[in-house]
């Protein structure tokens, strides 16, 4: 057996430890090393989830019924993958507008209201108090048992100052002040005391599994052992999921115990105001249901080890994990059972407490201090200190209130409940949170009642029983009803007799305060500024990066004013710096003007907020600024405004994507308009050189013809042949000028139903005199009778024309034409065994002045047009020309599409992209 | 004697050109490319050359060039359409001794190649 003084030494050497590991982690923090910062201690600083209760309780609870213990396990992990939805929501408006507690944030969202804040507070503190004093009655009964070895619960007879749970809890107390509030803000981390909550947390992990495993392999043979004795004792039904309301009851117990793992005071501390990034959730969210399975591996075995072992009724279940080491002698697992034990508490216990005091301090205390006229200018200059003051006296205070509790009041209570019972009270706030992060019409007065109204059945449902059974009560309520009246009996409601009693007061309460909190919201009106909040806290995945100037404010506020204000709460150093980093952030200047903008104005609420909590925050600032109330449309307008800013920016980067997108295009379009530009130079250049050689022989005979005595036969042919350099002259112009007209769309073709036969017929027919003169051996072969074409008839003459004339000149003695049908298309090719053109130079046969290429050497004869005019014509029939090679005969080939008709349909729409392409 | 050359791919400005010359009391030799020319010029030795540029086989500049790098003596006198300023100065840089553009004055084109001839 151990001795008293060793217990204590433990005891208080573990605390001991505490303050070190905590007081080393704030050291590492201030040298910029924050070992905190890290997912895996995020999910152990969550595990504060699991307390005394969980750690004694559980195994007491599956001893009686089974594995129900494991519903408020199974509702976090269940609800944990949708943390990223939920609690990063909360996590990033708490952040971003500096939350400090869960009564901040409900007040917060519902128009910075000091009455709703209050009420939460006032309920967290009910609904938390007696939860804080079973951790300190489980410690001292831990105490007690590992001391005598008494495994009964016993009544607590020693006066206060002999009392080793006094000095703990004042203990806890002290460490609270030192690692809670040493920062005014309360959004603040607590680097310390998350470092010792996340050692906590292992601590009892560790010493959970290690008596579990020995019970399981040392006192029985493993699992299977375990249960095969207790089966032996009949006990098969802790094996399954049962219980006299049946899955019901699972049911309510995860939705419940969901709530309570995002809302209770703790969890919102380090779920959220504790927590570093956003990101680690990624980690926590799977981390944190595997903690809660592994200290729960070994509850069931333990508690059917005990029920096997000990005599029934002689060892109470809850406190089978000591009992089965001391009852085998083993002390010092005893002594690490218990120390496990002490640290499931003590975390609950600070993190608890700190919560509250911040609560306390910042809805409570503070706006009662700055709503009072007399008591704010009494205060105003030392209000720093004050929020200090008060956070400390009320974490000492909360604490001794917790053990005046245990120590008076809680012997008289059933316990096993309380726990739960706590869980329902916080449940409440569920609907006006979660409706207030994705409900925009979420009102205050629905939030208002709908908390009062659940808060009020939870009293009477849960409450009320406990104090009837304590004696404080006439049990009569409890049997016949209020007034008599069945249906108001506490604990079956309307003749509700189905449900569990916790169930029961979870089902009446919290279905009131949804059906209030969203009936009142849908036919009450919300005031601009709730409505503000109600939409930044909505959105805030919108707003978070311009929140500033997201909150709407109108009115003046006198600059000095504003700082005064920041520097009774911030300090003279530190207000220059919040100032200097505003100008850094937005860009403006600060000093100079003697009014604040309303971007300031917000800015310093929320540096203001996260000291002194939302609404006082509100009262504070309102003071120094002349507001103006605005209306609801210019709320609804200015936030428009900034949503469409931020959508804009968005718009503007895809904007300047596409322009770039744009920019490219064009300047590829500008180098095809340079090209074009270029070629038209060059067209133009060419033009005017070719029409100087008629020019030139024209001017020169004509100076020749000025002289009189020149022979008449002389007279004659010259003059001849300046009749003929101006028909040149006129047919460069005219070709000139079709080809501009081709070129740029404005061309017609007068189509009609033709015989191609007898088109081909007559061009040839204007030809063969040339053929005769130059020696030509000409040939046709047609490869079809009649054929009706609707073409131009002339434009195609002029076609086949030119290709002719062209052979001609380059034709050595020997020309073919022939055409024939294939594939719907008609073909006509024209042969000649000249030298060819040179396969490099096919492509751009066919472009106006080819010859111009090569500057200085020219085709012989011909103007150089016509084949881009044909080029032209064959295309607005909708064909094709081109040349090739063809056993040493050189091919000018055209193939025209028998229906013509569908071609010229599109030919119109083509014609823009032929004229910017083709050159 | 007062030989000269004249080149040029357009019949009708050959021509007229040799009918002008002709009359002036020049003896005129004709030729339709630069080939030809170079035939000519081995053989006749004119004392100046008119010459076209764009012609087909071998153009106005080469013929220049072919005279200045291997004849003494021969002025060149080029007459072409080609009337920009970097096709004069190319001319001019091959040695030619004149650049006419086309079209032109015959007064002043005789007095020009008459005075370049003494």
């Amino acid at each position: 057996m151990l001795s008293n003084g060793l217990i204590i030494s433990f005891t208080f050497g573990y605390l001991a430890l505490l303050f070190a590991i905590a007081w080393y982690s704030e050291r590492s923090a201030s040298r910029g090393k924050k070992l905190s910062s890290n997912p895996y201690i995020y999910a152990l600083s969550l595990a504060v989830y699991c307390t005394a209760w969980t750690y004694y309780g559980s195994v007491g609870r599956a001893a009686t019924n089974g594995m129900e213990f494991l519903a408020i396990y199974i509702g976090p992990s269940l609800v944990a993958p949708l943390w990223w939805v939920v609690m990063r929501k909360i996590i990033r408006i708490s952040k971003v507008q500096h939350i400090s507690s869960i009564a901040d944030f409900i007040s917060s969202r519902y128009g910075k209201n000091i009455t709703l804040g209050g009420v939460v507070t006032v309920f967290c503190l009910v609904g938390i108090l007696p939860y804080t004093s079973i951790q300190i009655k489980a410690v001292a009964n831990s105490f007690d048992i590992l001391q005598y070895s008494e495994f009964n619960q016993n009544l607590i007879s020693y006066p206060f100052y002999q009392d080793t749970a006094f000095y703990l809890a004042m203990g806890l107390a002290l460490f609270t002040v030192l690692f809670g509030t040493r920062n005014i803000e309360a959004t603040a981390q607590h680097e310390g005391m998350v470092m010792a909550v996340a050692f906590e947390s292992v601590f009892k992990l560790v010493a959970f599994i290690t008596v579990g495993v020995f019970v399981t392999y040392f006192v029985y043979d493993g699992f299977a052992d375990i249960f095969t004795q207790a089966s032996l004792r009949g006990l098969d039904h802790l094996f399954v999921l049962q219980g006299e309301h049946g899955v019901s009851e699972w049911f309510w117990m995860s939705v419940l115990s969901m709530m309570a793992v995002l809302f209770l005071p703790r969890q919102f501390q380090m779920g959220v105001i504790e927590n570093n990034d956003e990101k680690h959730l990624d980690k926590a969210m799977w981390l944190f249901p595997a903690y809660l399975l592994l200290i729960n591996v070994f509850v069931l075995p333990i508690a059917l080890g005990g029920l096997v072992h000990f005599p029934v009724g002689t060892v109470d279940a809850d406190t089978f994990v000591l009992a089965l080491p001391i009852a085998f002698n083993q002390d010092w697992l005893a002594l690490l059972v218990y120390l496990g034990g002490f640290s499931a508490a003590t975390s609950m216990i600070i993190v608890s407490t700190i919560a509250l005091s911040n609560m306390v301090s910042n809805n409570l205390i503070m706006p009662i201090l700055l709503v009072n006229d007399n008591l704010k200018i009494k205060y105003q200059h030392k209000l720093s200190k004050i929020v200090l003051r008060i956070r400390r006296v009320s974490i000492f205070v909360i604490i001794l209130l917790a053990y005046v509790y245990y120590k008076e009041i809680s012997a008289r209570f059933s316990l096993v409940s309380i726990g739960l019972i706590s869980f329902v009270a916080i449940a409440q706030f569920t609907p006006a949170i979660i409706g207030g992060i994705f409900w925009k019409k979420g009102a205050r007065l629905g939030a208002l009642f709908g908390i009062v109204a659940g808060f009020v059945l939870w009293f009477y449902t849960l409450v009320i029983p406990t104090m009837v059974t304590a004696g404080y009560l006439h049990p009569g309520l409890l049997e016949n009803g209020l007034f008599g009246i069945i249906g108001l009996k506490p604990t079956a409601l309307f003749g509700f007799q189905e449900m569990s009693y916790v169930t029961h007061g979870l089902f009446f309460s919290l279905s009131v305060n949804v059906i209030l909190y969203v009936v009142i919201s849908l036919f009450s009106t919300q005031t601009s500024k709730e409505h503000n909040q109600a939409v930044v806290f909505v959105d805030i995945f919108k707003y978070s990066t311009s929140l500033d100037s997201s909150i709407i404010w109108k009115g003046q506020a006198y600059l000095p004013d504003l700082k005064a204000l920041l520097h009774n709460f911030l300090g003279e150093e530190k207000t220059q710096e919040v100032l200097r980093d505003f100008s850094i952030r937005t860009g403006r200047t600060i000093g100079t003007k003697n009014y604040a903008d309303p971007e300031l104005v917000n800015y310093s609420e929320r540096l203001l907020t996260g000291i002194i909590g939302s609404a006082s925050a509100r009262i504070m600032v309102a003071s120094v600024v002349e507001e103006e109330e605005i209306s609801m449309a210019e709320v609804l307008g200015i936030l428009r405004e900034t949503q469409e800013l931020k959508s804009l920016n968005l718009a503007l980067k895809q904007k300047s994507k596409e322009l770039k997108k744009a920019s490219d295009k064009l300047q590829k379009m500008n180098e095809t308009l340079r090209l074009n530009d270029m070629l038209k130079d060059e067209f133009i250049s060419t033009v005017t050189h070719e029409m100087k050689t008629p020019i030139t022989s024209i001017r020169a005979f004509s100076e020749i013809l000025l002289d009189d005595d020149l022979p008449e036969a002389d007279k004659k042919r010259f003059l001849d042949i300046i009749i003929q350099e101006t028909n040149r002259m006129t047919r460069l112009i005219d070709q000139v000028l079709d080809l501009e007209r081709f070129d740029s769309g404005r061309q017609e073709l007068n189509l009609e139903k033709t015989d191609i036969r007898i088109l081909i017929l007559q061009t040839v027919e204007s030809m063969i005199q040339i053929f005769k003169e130059k020696n030509i051996d000409f040939n046709i072969e047609i490869g079809y009778d009649e054929l009706q074409l609707l073409v131009d008839e002339d434009r195609i003459k002029q076609v086949i024309l030119n290709l002719l004339s062209n052979a001609s000149k380059f034709a050595r003695n020997k020309i073919v034409l022939k055409t024939y049908l294939k594939d719907h298309d008609l073909y006509l090719q024209v042969f000649d065994d000249g030298k060819g053109v040179p396969e490099e130079e096919a492509p751009y046969i066919f472009e106006k002045f080819f010859q111009a290429k090569n500057q200085t050497s020219k085709k012989p004869i011909g103007s150089g047009l016509g084949l881009a005019i044909s080029k032209k014509i064959i295309e607005y029939h909708g064909g094709k020309i081109g040349v090739f090679t063809k056993s040493d005969m050189t091919c000018f080939e055209f193939i025209l599409p028998l229906q013509l008709e569908h071609h010229l349909l599109t030919h119109s729409n083509n014609a823009d992209e032929q004229n910017t392409d083709s050159r | 004697m007062n030989k000269i050359l004249i080149v040029d791919d357009e019949p009708n400005i050959l021509l007229s050109l040799e009918f002008l010359f002709k009359k002036e009391g020049f003896r005129v030799f004709i030729a339709r490319d630069g080939e030809e020319a170079m035939g000519i010029i081995k053989e006749n030795h004119p004392e100046l050359v008119i010459l076209d540029i764009m012609m087909p086989k071998v153009d106005g500049y080469e013929v220049c060039r072919h005279i200045k790098e291997n004849i003494e003596g021969v002025k060149v006198v080029f007459l072409t359409a080609k009337s920009k300023q970097q096709d004069v100065q190319k001319g001019m840089n091959l040695g030619a001794d004149l650049y006419l553009t086309k079209p032109f004055s015959n007064k002043d084109l005789v007095s020009k190649v008459k005075s370049l001839m003494n």
